[in-house]
Protein backbone atom coordinates (compact mmCIF):
# COMPACT_ATOMS: atom_id res chain seq x y z
CA UNK A 1 0.00 0.00 0.00
CA UNK A 2 1.39 3.38 -1.07
CA UNK A 3 0.79 5.91 2.09
CA UNK A 4 0.88 9.51 0.63
CA UNK A 5 4.26 11.11 1.44
CA UNK A 6 3.34 13.92 4.66
CA UNK A 7 4.42 17.23 4.32
CA UNK A 8 7.03 18.68 6.33
CA UNK A 9 4.23 20.79 8.28
CA UNK A 10 2.31 17.55 8.74
CA UNK A 11 5.78 15.76 10.48
CA UNK A 12 5.85 18.73 12.60
CA UNK A 13 2.35 19.14 13.53
CA UNK A 14 2.49 15.29 14.57
CA UNK A 15 5.28 15.59 16.63
CA UNK A 16 4.25 18.29 18.81
CA UNK A 17 1.12 16.18 19.10
CA UNK A 18 2.79 13.22 19.98
CA UNK A 19 5.04 15.06 22.59
CA UNK A 20 2.72 16.53 24.12
CA UNK A 21 0.24 13.63 24.32
CA UNK A 22 3.31 11.45 25.72
CA UNK A 23 4.55 13.64 28.55
CA UNK A 24 1.15 15.29 28.98
CA UNK A 25 2.01 18.79 28.45
CA UNK A 26 -0.93 21.14 26.63
CA UNK A 27 -0.44 21.35 22.96
CA UNK A 28 -1.07 24.48 23.05
CA UNK A 29 2.24 25.40 24.87
CA UNK A 30 3.91 23.74 22.53
CA UNK A 31 5.60 25.51 19.37
CA UNK A 32 8.02 24.59 16.33
CA UNK A 33 10.92 26.62 18.05
CA UNK A 34 10.62 25.53 20.88
CA UNK A 35 13.94 24.27 22.79
CA UNK A 36 11.45 20.67 23.95
CA UNK A 37 14.38 19.98 26.95
CA UNK A 38 12.83 22.96 28.65
CA UNK A 39 9.44 22.69 27.25
CA UNK A 40 8.97 19.00 28.03
CA UNK A 41 11.17 19.13 31.08
CA UNK A 42 12.91 16.22 30.10
CA UNK A 43 16.10 14.71 30.43
CA UNK A 44 18.15 12.66 27.94
CA UNK A 45 16.46 9.46 29.11
CA UNK A 46 13.43 10.68 28.50
CA UNK A 47 14.73 12.05 24.98
CA UNK A 48 15.33 8.43 24.30
CA UNK A 49 11.99 7.35 25.31
CA UNK A 50 10.50 10.20 22.29
CA UNK A 51 13.06 8.75 19.89
CA UNK A 52 11.08 5.54 20.09
CA UNK A 53 7.89 7.04 20.02
CA UNK A 54 8.52 9.10 17.32
CA UNK A 55 10.54 5.75 15.24
CA UNK A 56 7.32 3.69 15.83
CA UNK A 57 4.88 6.13 14.67
CA UNK A 58 6.82 7.01 11.57
CA UNK A 59 8.06 3.72 10.88
CA UNK A 60 11.37 4.95 10.94
CA UNK A 61 15.03 4.69 12.04
CA UNK A 62 16.47 7.88 12.98
CA UNK A 63 19.79 7.01 14.63
CA UNK A 64 20.15 9.05 17.97
CA UNK A 65 23.32 10.80 16.92
CA UNK A 66 21.28 12.51 14.41
CA UNK A 67 19.64 14.55 17.12
CA UNK A 68 22.82 15.66 18.96
CA UNK A 69 22.59 19.37 19.02
CA UNK A 70 18.84 18.88 18.50
CA UNK A 71 16.29 20.83 20.86
CA UNK A 72 13.80 22.21 18.64
CA UNK A 73 11.06 20.33 17.30
CA UNK A 74 11.25 21.98 13.71
CA UNK A 75 14.86 20.39 13.22
CA UNK A 76 14.00 17.36 14.72
CA UNK A 77 10.56 17.50 12.18
CA UNK A 78 13.00 17.62 9.34
CA UNK A 79 15.48 14.80 10.52
CA UNK A 80 12.47 12.97 10.13
CA UNK A 81 11.04 14.27 7.38
CA UNK A 82 14.94 13.31 5.49
CA UNK A 83 13.77 9.34 6.39
CA UNK A 84 10.08 9.35 5.20
CA UNK B 1 16.90 -20.98 48.14
CA UNK B 2 13.50 -21.07 46.37
CA UNK B 3 13.09 -17.58 47.21
CA UNK B 4 15.56 -14.37 48.00
CA UNK B 5 14.74 -10.79 48.22
CA UNK B 6 18.11 -8.89 47.66
CA UNK B 7 18.43 -4.66 47.80
CA UNK B 8 18.89 -4.90 43.78
CA UNK B 9 17.21 -8.29 43.16
CA UNK B 10 15.01 -10.63 44.01
CA UNK B 11 13.97 -14.15 42.75
CA UNK B 12 11.12 -16.88 43.25
CA UNK B 13 10.51 -20.50 42.21
CA UNK B 14 6.69 -20.40 41.26
CA UNK B 15 5.34 -23.34 38.79
CA UNK B 16 8.73 -24.71 37.37
CA UNK B 17 9.22 -20.91 36.45
CA UNK B 18 12.51 -18.94 38.34
CA UNK B 19 11.39 -15.05 38.02
CA UNK B 20 14.54 -13.09 38.40
CA UNK B 21 13.27 -9.24 39.38
CA UNK B 22 16.15 -6.47 38.90
CA UNK B 23 15.00 -3.72 41.01
CA UNK B 24 17.90 -1.21 41.96
CA UNK B 25 17.38 2.76 41.68
CA UNK B 26 17.98 4.13 39.15
CA UNK B 27 18.28 1.61 36.18
CA UNK B 28 19.51 -1.53 37.74
CA UNK B 29 23.26 -0.48 37.20
CA UNK B 30 25.50 -3.19 37.80
CA UNK B 31 27.73 -2.48 40.25
CA UNK B 32 29.51 -4.79 43.94
CA UNK B 33 26.34 -4.88 45.44
CA UNK B 34 24.17 -6.54 42.23
CA UNK B 35 26.93 -8.60 41.47
CA UNK B 36 27.12 -10.43 44.60
CA UNK B 37 23.69 -10.58 44.51
CA UNK B 38 23.96 -12.59 41.24
CA UNK B 39 26.88 -14.24 42.36
CA UNK B 40 24.56 -15.35 44.98
CA UNK B 41 21.70 -16.22 42.38
CA UNK B 42 24.09 -18.71 40.11
CA UNK B 43 24.85 -20.38 43.30
CA UNK B 44 21.36 -21.26 43.99
CA UNK B 45 20.68 -21.74 40.18
CA UNK B 46 21.93 -25.32 40.56
CA UNK B 47 19.10 -25.76 42.59
CA UNK B 48 16.52 -25.44 40.33
CA UNK B 49 17.76 -28.00 38.06
CA UNK B 50 14.95 -30.41 38.96
CA UNK B 51 12.17 -28.18 39.67
CA UNK B 52 12.26 -25.72 37.67
CA UNK B 53 11.96 -25.65 33.63
CA UNK B 54 12.39 -21.89 32.75
CA UNK B 55 13.68 -18.55 33.74
CA UNK B 56 12.54 -15.11 33.45
CA UNK B 57 14.84 -11.69 34.17
CA UNK B 58 12.64 -8.47 34.02
CA UNK B 59 13.14 -5.40 35.79
CA UNK B 60 10.86 -3.73 38.15
CA UNK B 61 12.43 -0.22 37.79
CA UNK B 62 10.78 2.47 35.26
CA UNK B 63 13.53 3.37 32.85
CA UNK B 64 14.35 0.01 31.30
CA UNK B 65 15.92 -3.08 31.79
CA UNK B 66 19.29 -2.27 32.80
CA UNK B 67 21.24 0.57 32.12
CA UNK B 68 24.57 -1.44 32.40
CA UNK B 69 27.53 -1.02 34.78
CA UNK B 70 27.39 1.29 37.36
CA UNK B 71 29.88 3.75 35.87
CA UNK B 72 29.96 5.74 38.86
CA UNK B 73 31.00 3.69 40.94
CA UNK B 74 33.62 2.31 38.19
CA UNK B 75 34.65 5.73 37.82
CA UNK B 76 35.25 6.63 41.61
CA UNK B 77 36.99 3.20 43.24
CA UNK B 78 39.55 3.86 39.97
CA UNK B 79 40.14 7.10 41.61
CA UNK B 80 40.90 5.77 44.80
CA UNK B 81 43.41 3.10 43.12
CA UNK B 82 46.60 3.40 41.50
CA UNK B 83 46.39 2.64 37.76
CA UNK B 84 47.98 -0.92 38.05
CA UNK B 85 45.68 -1.65 40.98
CA UNK B 86 42.92 -0.38 39.41
CA UNK B 87 42.99 -2.86 36.02
CA UNK B 88 43.79 -5.29 38.63
CA UNK B 89 40.01 -4.30 40.19
CA UNK B 90 38.70 -4.30 36.59
CA UNK B 91 39.78 -7.50 36.01
CA UNK B 92 38.83 -9.17 39.00
CA UNK B 93 35.51 -7.43 38.65
CA UNK B 94 35.03 -8.81 34.50
CA UNK B 95 36.20 -12.22 36.06
CA UNK B 96 33.34 -12.10 38.32
CA UNK B 97 30.74 -10.92 36.16
CA UNK B 98 32.04 -13.41 33.14
CA UNK B 99 31.02 -16.30 35.93
CA UNK B 100 27.90 -15.13 36.22
CA UNK B 101 27.16 -14.59 32.59
CA UNK B 102 28.50 -17.83 31.90
CA UNK B 103 26.54 -19.84 34.45
CA UNK B 104 23.12 -18.35 33.18
CA UNK B 105 24.12 -18.80 29.56
CA UNK B 106 24.99 -22.82 30.26
CA UNK B 107 21.79 -23.21 32.55
CA UNK B 108 19.76 -25.97 31.77
CA UNK B 109 16.39 -24.33 31.83
CA UNK B 110 14.82 -22.14 29.03
CA UNK B 111 16.34 -18.58 29.91
CA UNK B 112 13.67 -15.42 28.91
CA UNK B 113 14.47 -12.14 29.14
CA UNK B 114 11.54 -9.26 29.01
CA UNK B 115 13.09 -5.82 28.31
CA UNK B 116 11.68 -2.66 28.48
CA UNK B 117 13.44 0.87 28.11
CA UNK B 118 16.38 1.11 28.78
CA UNK B 119 19.28 -2.08 27.75
CA UNK B 120 21.97 -0.96 27.31
CA UNK B 121 25.79 -1.92 27.62
CA UNK B 122 25.99 -4.39 30.80
CA UNK B 123 22.10 -4.91 30.34
CA UNK B 124 21.92 -5.52 26.98
CA UNK B 125 25.04 -8.51 27.81
CA UNK B 126 22.83 -9.90 30.03
CA UNK B 127 19.30 -9.85 27.94
CA UNK B 128 22.29 -11.46 25.54
CA UNK B 129 22.84 -14.60 27.48
CA UNK B 130 18.85 -15.65 27.68
CA UNK B 131 18.03 -17.94 24.77
CA UNK B 132 14.67 -15.27 24.15
CA UNK B 133 14.50 -12.02 24.24
CA UNK B 134 10.80 -10.42 24.31
CA UNK B 135 10.75 -6.99 24.09
CA UNK B 136 8.04 -4.60 24.74
CA UNK B 137 8.30 -1.61 21.75
CA UNK B 138 9.56 1.30 23.92
CA UNK B 139 12.74 -1.27 24.18
CA UNK B 140 15.96 0.40 23.41
CA UNK B 141 19.04 -1.27 22.96
CA UNK B 142 22.72 0.17 22.51
CA UNK B 143 26.32 -0.69 23.26
CA UNK B 144 27.32 2.96 24.59
CA UNK B 145 31.26 1.59 25.25
CA UNK B 146 33.00 3.28 22.74
CA UNK B 147 31.83 6.88 23.89
CA UNK B 148 34.01 5.74 27.36
CA UNK B 149 37.25 4.84 25.16
CA UNK B 150 36.30 1.13 25.81
CA UNK B 151 34.38 -2.20 24.34
CA UNK B 152 31.93 -3.74 25.95
CA UNK B 153 32.78 -5.67 28.89
CA UNK B 154 30.30 -8.52 29.85
CA UNK B 155 30.87 -10.97 27.10
CA UNK B 156 28.61 -8.61 24.11
CA UNK B 157 30.37 -8.80 21.42
CA UNK B 158 31.27 -12.72 21.32
CA UNK B 159 27.51 -13.26 22.14
CA UNK B 160 26.44 -10.82 19.46
CA UNK B 161 28.52 -12.27 17.05
CA UNK B 162 27.19 -15.48 17.99
CA UNK B 163 23.79 -14.35 17.12
CA UNK B 164 23.90 -12.10 14.55
CA UNK B 165 25.35 -10.99 11.56
CA UNK B 166 29.22 -9.57 11.58
CA UNK B 167 27.58 -6.27 9.88
CA UNK B 168 25.05 -5.93 12.19
CA UNK B 169 27.29 -6.31 15.41
CA UNK B 170 30.36 -3.61 13.55
CA UNK B 171 27.10 -1.11 13.16
CA UNK B 172 26.16 -1.41 16.82
CA UNK B 173 29.75 -1.57 18.21
CA UNK B 174 31.27 1.16 16.27
CA UNK B 175 28.54 3.86 15.86
CA UNK B 176 27.54 3.27 19.35
CA UNK B 177 23.78 4.01 18.26
CA UNK B 178 20.89 2.51 20.30
CA UNK B 179 18.12 1.18 18.16
CA UNK B 180 14.71 -0.15 18.75
CA UNK B 181 12.52 -3.30 19.80
CA UNK B 182 11.21 -3.12 16.20
CA UNK B 183 14.60 -2.92 14.66
CA UNK B 184 16.29 -5.76 17.61
CA UNK B 185 13.26 -7.77 15.77
CA UNK B 186 14.36 -7.45 11.90
CA UNK B 187 18.16 -7.93 12.80
CA UNK B 188 16.97 -11.13 14.98
CA UNK B 189 17.94 -10.76 18.52
CA UNK B 190 14.74 -10.49 19.60
CA UNK B 191 12.16 -13.17 19.67
CA UNK B 192 9.04 -10.70 20.05
CA UNK B 193 7.81 -7.40 20.29
CA UNK B 194 4.85 -6.74 21.84
CA UNK B 195 3.01 -3.47 23.67
CA UNK B 196 3.98 -1.24 25.90
CA UNK B 197 4.25 -2.96 29.55
CA UNK B 198 3.56 -6.07 28.00
CA UNK B 199 7.19 -8.25 27.80
CA UNK B 200 6.81 -9.79 31.41
CA UNK B 201 3.18 -11.19 30.63
CA UNK B 202 4.26 -12.28 27.20
CA UNK B 203 7.41 -13.69 28.51
CA UNK B 204 5.55 -15.64 31.13
CA UNK B 205 2.97 -17.09 28.37
CA UNK B 206 6.12 -18.24 26.72
CA UNK B 207 7.58 -20.35 29.99
CA UNK B 208 3.99 -21.95 30.38
CA UNK B 209 4.07 -23.44 26.79
CA UNK B 210 7.64 -24.38 27.24
CA UNK B 211 6.64 -26.58 30.63
CA UNK B 212 5.11 -28.80 27.88
CA UNK B 213 8.18 -30.18 27.02
CA UNK B 214 10.46 -32.78 28.03
CA UNK B 215 13.19 -30.88 30.28
CA UNK B 216 15.77 -33.17 29.25
CA UNK B 217 14.97 -32.82 25.75
CA UNK B 218 15.09 -29.15 25.59
CA UNK B 219 18.15 -28.95 27.53
CA UNK B 220 20.51 -31.12 25.34
CA UNK B 221 19.14 -28.99 22.38
CA UNK B 222 20.14 -25.39 23.97
CA UNK B 223 23.85 -27.29 24.31
CA UNK B 224 23.93 -28.06 20.72
CA UNK B 225 22.75 -25.13 19.32
CA UNK B 226 24.33 -21.99 21.68
CA UNK B 227 27.55 -22.86 22.66
CA UNK B 228 29.64 -20.53 24.58
CA UNK B 229 32.44 -18.74 22.97
CA UNK B 230 34.93 -18.72 25.83
CA UNK B 231 38.23 -18.21 24.33
CA UNK B 232 36.91 -14.81 22.51
CA UNK B 233 35.12 -14.38 25.98
CA UNK B 234 38.81 -14.76 27.84
CA UNK B 235 40.25 -12.23 25.27
CA UNK B 236 37.82 -9.64 25.71
CA UNK B 237 38.37 -9.45 29.32
CA UNK B 238 41.98 -8.77 28.14
CA UNK B 239 41.15 -6.20 25.45
CA UNK B 240 39.01 -3.84 28.02
CA UNK B 241 42.00 -4.46 30.29
CA UNK B 242 44.50 -2.76 28.01
CA UNK B 243 42.08 -0.36 26.93
CA UNK B 244 41.01 0.59 30.61
CA UNK B 245 44.79 2.52 31.17
CA UNK B 246 43.80 5.05 28.41
CA UNK B 247 43.91 8.11 29.74
CA UNK B 248 40.66 8.61 27.42
CA UNK B 249 38.89 6.37 29.34
CA UNK B 250 39.01 7.86 32.37
CA UNK B 251 38.13 11.05 31.18
CA UNK B 252 35.09 9.28 29.21
CA UNK B 253 34.47 8.31 32.38
CA UNK B 254 35.13 11.52 34.51
CA UNK B 255 32.38 12.96 31.83
CA UNK B 256 29.74 11.14 32.41
CA UNK B 257 29.73 10.93 36.30
CA UNK B 258 30.09 14.60 36.05
CA UNK B 259 27.44 15.20 33.68
CA UNK B 260 24.40 16.99 35.02
CA UNK B 261 21.74 15.16 33.19
CA UNK B 262 20.50 12.68 35.53
CA UNK B 263 21.20 9.75 32.98
CA UNK B 264 23.72 11.73 30.38
CA UNK B 265 22.76 8.49 27.51
CA UNK B 266 22.91 10.55 24.63
CA UNK B 267 26.46 10.63 22.74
Amino acid sequence: MNEIMKTPQQTLEEIMNLAAAHFKVPREKLTPDDDFFKTLGIDSLQTLDLLTKLENHFHVELPDYELQGVSDFRTLASRIQSRL
Amino acid sequence: MEQFHGESLSWELKNGVVELALHREPCNEIGGLTLEELEKFVSALDSFKDSAHALLIHSQMKPGFCAGADLRELYHRSLELERKEAVRGVRDYLERIHKVMNAIDAAPLTTIAAVHGVTFGGGFELALVCDLIIADKMARFCFPELRLGLIPGFGGIPRLKRDLGNAVVRDLLLTGRSFNATKAQQIGLVSQVVSEGEALRAARATATQLSKFDRRTAAAAKEFIKPIPYEELRREIDIFCELFLQPAVQAGLRKFVESEDAQPYLP
